[in-house]
């Protein structure tokens, strides 16, 4: 569906709510336009335009609630989807975790999250990028497989107390993999942003070319604890795993890398190295993001994790009003604090380490360690005397976030960063890291 | 009643002017309207629509889906239930082939100027593409079947029975676990109903009913003293079945091992009992010794080592190079399965792909792109002998017809290459779980999947699970934890010394496969009996933090 403005959301969602019999309504709107281009083997294969919306209905009565969505519009659907998650409350049995309506609230003006060269992208434009991403790798004799997809959208919510919440947001996300013709290097490069006039493709598709014909020929290097400098796209799906596993809920209740014994946890209690200051904010310039949560609570900016001290935890309003503490919405916008140093910088300053790429398919072992494995991928590289020597095959890592930090030798400047994994930005430094455990060798390029 | 009735009131206009004989009609529409199909009738002329607008921009194929998503989730823990949600998406995507080029475009507006716009988009898209392509895109035949249905074979649609007895169950479900000591218990219960309808311009009009069910806990358990905690998941299998799956039969429960298993059939609450016992032992199990080991590994962790290491390499998307910006390339280069001599794994390994084995996640009539499913085989005794393709891909490993692998996770997904369900069969020889274990020296016995990552050309790979045994002179000698095995793909199944025969024969999988660039799921089954790896390096995961 089209993009609607904050009047016509508004007017859509009374009109939801004015079918509702509940006690209480609460809904949720949302909607984008965008499209995508997708290449491989040096030339496009699949891409696409896509235009969607979904509307989410949760009804209550008394503590019994029950959630309908639906993407069809007319009048007849709205009101459907409002009787369906009726029905639905009044078949459930009390949710004695239930929380009324928040009412009405006050948001910061929002932040600069849309952008309208974004929103306007054509599939021309698209093909444009790509094709110059794809004239560097035929330069360089090197095979592209890369993504690039533009969206605009929506999001807003109202209830029946008096909440009505609206932003906008576009964004921009490419990612390119190069590889040598054959088979033996492999480089990568990933940007994402808001505005479009930030993305250089070019430049991200060069970077890629370095590491693909500097990866090749890699040597087998024995797995065991070694320095390393994690660039940001190989940290960010380690670090995303600290940030957004702050929840307060899972530690008061023992299951968690942040519980403590005898019922406690460790907020307040320095758990990694003092130079680890982590924070998000809806107005960081470099990324912006929306000014309320999914809930309707304010966003507002918070420091989660202060010069190694756990200062934080995100509380459900469930959790927070049976704590008796406001209840804080988990982080969106995260800021890893760190230095001005570049990575060359940091690699001059190493006399034996590796540097890493890219971090690949990261999976938990153990929640109350924070323990994880994946491995490296694209661009594992051996430095010696401050210099990158050679290429080396890739490792499998088993290593938590928490230890990591606890072996912190330096960070660097951060940049905005796009999680491999989850595909959420977030501002990330890239690190120098002592005893990094690599587990095996993998024979993957 | 007929969902026709109220499904095209948007914007409507347009639509009931160009579909005549649809009644407009707004009444306030009952829940159990969620049960009625989408009139086919009415599907067929919205699809008549795409195919002819897109050919009258250029597009010289078309093929339309028009899908009805119904999901439903019961979502409790302990005593509550924290959510009951059921969501709907329905809508059109649209794919075409102009100058040579592939274009999608996807829109949830069904009437007729809508799905005209949805369709210029695709083929503008496609030319635009074509600036890029070195080489045009060539489908293998497909002959249209006319119109066709196909539905899953249930026996009890999951979505006709009442919320209370979803509930009832899970809190049942619930309170045993809480009972019988857990700290907590998380269940889930998810309902997955895709209608859908495939139109193309070979001639086919294809509608199609696909059910599947996942029934999932996971019960928690806190050492007071250490403040350590364990977890012991769920032995379910999500299936493409209804809600018989939840109903047990004694026949299908595999009984006298370390705990119940199931096939076919699941009992949650037994299974429920059985995880509290064995979560508080496991937090008082011994710490493994690394080292190397004999596995035996029972199907409900088997099938996810299967999944990562033999379905994803011998995808032809992975092995061309498709997926190698995301989800990676494969080990399984064409070289080799031109040489008719790589060694896959030992002699007695033999994995075959079905689209169409009845209960699992991946069987339906026929895929995303018109063409009847199948079954084949891709390692035959231990030799590499097929790939997973699709259309546009079938003249590149010498097949004049697709093998039936297309599937979009969506209407507004554009539908590519995906995993059929791949399974190792069962041993020809007769043979128990418990004759595994009594050929082992030194082995660790693991049932239930846990954590699992392989890397992206699926080499080297590290799987975890939810119950380990250690086996000593041929006997289970009590508990481990902190167990993980690390290998690599080719080792290991040349290691395979055992496997069970086809009595133990169970189907493991997930909902959640993911791939490809904008991500997208595909819901997926493997099968096999118990089997037995030999010489297996484990690692312990077991750490210390502030």
């Amino acid at each position: 569906m089209a993009i609607l403005t904050k009047e016509e959301a508004r007017a859509l969602m009374q009109k939801v709510l004015s079918y509702s019999k509940a006690d209480e309504c609460e809904v949720n709107l949302s909607g984008s336009d965008g499209g995508n281009i997708r290449y491989a083997r040096n030339s496009v294969s699949t891409s696409g335009g896509t235009s969607s919306g979904s509307l989410v209905v949760q009804s209550s009565f008394g503590k019994k609630v029950g959630v309908a969505t639906i993407n069809e519009f007319d009048d007849a659907s709205l009101e459907k989807v409002v009787r369906r998650a009726e029905e639905l409350a009044r078949l459930a049995p009390e949710n004695p975790e239930f929380m009324k309506n928040l009412g009405a609230q006050t948001y910061d003006p929002p932040p600069a999250t849309f952008v309208t060269s974004t929103a306007n992208i054509t599939p021309k434009q698209r093909t444009d990028m790509v094709a110059q991403s794809l004239r560097i790798a035929k330069e360089n004799k090197l095979t592209a497989a890369g993504f690039l997809e533009n969206s605009a959208g929506y999001s807003a919510m109202m209830n029946t107390s008096g909440v009505f919440a609206y932003n906008t947001s576009t964004n921009v996300n490419f990612n390119v993999t190069l590889r040598t013709e054959d088979g033996k290097g492999s480089g990568y490069a990933s940007k994402g942003y808001n505005d479009v006039t930030k993305l250089d493709v070019a430049s991200a598709t060069r970077i890629a070319a370095q590491k693909a014909a500097g990866s090749s020929a890699a040597k087998a290097i024995e797995p065991g604890k070694y320095t390393v400098i994690l660039e940001p796209a190989a940290g960010i799906v380690l670090l995303e795993n600290l940030y957004f596993g702050l929840d307060a809920r899972s530690a008061d209740e023992g299951r968690s890398f942040l519980s403590a014994p005898g019922g406690k946890t460790k907020l307040g209690q320095k758990l990694v190295d003092e130079r680890i200051t982590i924070y998000s904010d809806p107005n960081d310039p470099d990324l912006p993001t929306s000014s309320w949560n999914g809930d309707g609570r304010p966003m507002k900016k918070t420091t989660w994790i202060d010069k190694g001290v756990i200062k934080n935890l995100s509380y459900s309003r469930y959790w927070a009003e049976k704590k008796g503490v406001p209840a804080l919405p988990g982080p969106d916008g995260i800021t890893m604090v760190g230095g001005n140093a570049s990575l060359e910088d940091l690699i001059k300053s190493t006399e034996k380490g590796i540097l890493v790429t890219r971090l690949w398919y990261i999976r938990p072992v153990d929640p109350q360690t924070l323990l994880f494995t994946g491995l490296t991928r694209d661009g594992t590289f051996y430095i010696e005397n401050g210099k990158i020597a050679f290429p080396v095959k890739n490792f499998r890592f088993n290593e938590s976030p928490i230890i990591m930090l606890n072996n912190l030798d330096a960070l660097g400047k951060p940049e905005r960063t796009v999680s491999g994994e989850s595909g959420v930005h977030a501002m990330i430094p890239p690190m120098k890291i002592r005893d990094f455990t690599f587990t095996s060798l993998s024979d993957a390029v | 009643m007929k969902r026709r009735n109220f499904l095209y009131l948007s914007g409507i206009g347009a639509a009931s002017a160009m579909l005549p004989g649809v009644p407009v009609w707004g009444n306030p529409i009952h829940p159990d309207e969620l049960l009625s199909p989408v009139d086919v009738a009415l599907k067929k002329q919205l699809a008549d629509v795409a195919l002819n607008a897109a050919r009258s921009k250029g597009a010289t194929y078309t093929d339309v889906r028009i899908g009805r998503y119904l999901n439903q989730y019961v979502v409790t823990r302990e005593e509550k239930v924290q959510n009951i949600v059921n969501t709907e998406s329905y809508g059109m995507g649209i794919r075409v082939i102009a100058n040579g080029s592939w274009g999608f475009a996807a829109t949830d507006k069904l009437d007729k100027d809508s799905i005209a716009q949805a369709a210029a988009l695709a083929v503008s898209i496609a030319k635009e593409n074509s600036r890029l392509l070195t080489e045009p895109v060539r489908l293998a035949p497909q002959k249209g079947y006319g119109e066709v249905s196909w539905k899953a074979p249930i026996e009890k649609n999951a979505f006709e029975v009442p919320i209370k007895e979803k509930v009832d169950l899970l809190l049942s479900v619930n309170d045993a676990a809480m009972k019988g000591g857990a700290d907590y218990i998380n269940s889930i219960l998810f309902l997955v109903n895709e209608q859908k309808y495939f139109a193309s311009t070979d001639g086919s009009y294809i509608d199609q009913d696909i059910h599947r069910i996942w029934p999932t806990f996971t019960v928690t358990k806190i050492d007071q003293k250490t403040s350590k905690f364990e977890t012991r998941d769920s032995l379910s299998a999500p299936t493409g079945m209804g809600y018989e799956y939840l109903l047990p039969r004694p026949q299908d429960r595999i009984s006298g091992g370390m705990t119940p298993l199931y096939k076919n059939r699941y009992d949650m609450l037994e299974d429920a009992k059985s995880a509290v016992k064995q979560v508080q032992e496991k937090i008082v199990a011994k710490s493994v010794e690394p080292g190397k080991y004999d596995l035996v590994l029972d199907p409900s962790h088997l099938w996810l080592t299967i999944h990562e290491s033999v379905g994803h390499p011998s995808e032809l998307d992975r092995v061309l190079g498709y997926e190698a910006n995301y989800a990676g390339t494969s080990f399984l280069t064409l070289d080799k399965w031109e040489s008719k001599k790589f060694n896959f794994g030992s002699k007695l390994v033999n994995i075959v792909a079905d689209k169409t084995q009845v209960g699992s996640l991946g069987a339906v009539g026929y895929d995303d792109e018109g063409v009847k499913t199948k079954k084949w085989d891709i390692i035959k005794d231990g030799i590499l002998v097929n790939y997973q393709a699709i259309r546009d891909q079938a003249h590149i490993i010498g097949l004049n017809e697709s093998q039936g692998c297309c599937y979009a996770d969506n209407w507004s997904s554009v539908q590519f290459q995906r995993m059929a369900n791949i399974s190792l069969q069962p041993g020809k020889e007769k043979k128990s779980i418990d004759d595994l274990i009594r050929g082992v020296k030194k082995g660790i016995y693991i049932i239930g999947n846990g954590s699992f990552s392989i890397d992206q050309q699926r080499y080297n790979f590290q799987f975890g699970g939810q119950l380990y045994y250690e086996i000593r002179d041929g006997k289970i000698a009590g508990m481990l934890k902190d167990v993980a095995y690390q290998s690599n793909t080719q080792e290991f199944w040349n290691a395979c010394s055992a496997i069970a025969d086809e009595s133990d024969y169970r189907l493991g999988g997930s909902f959640f496969d993911g791939k490809g660039q904008p991500g997208q799921v595909s819901s997926v089954s493997h099968g096999s009996s118990t089997a037995r790896f030999d010489g297996v390096n484990v690692i312990n995961t077991a750490r210390k933090i502030g």
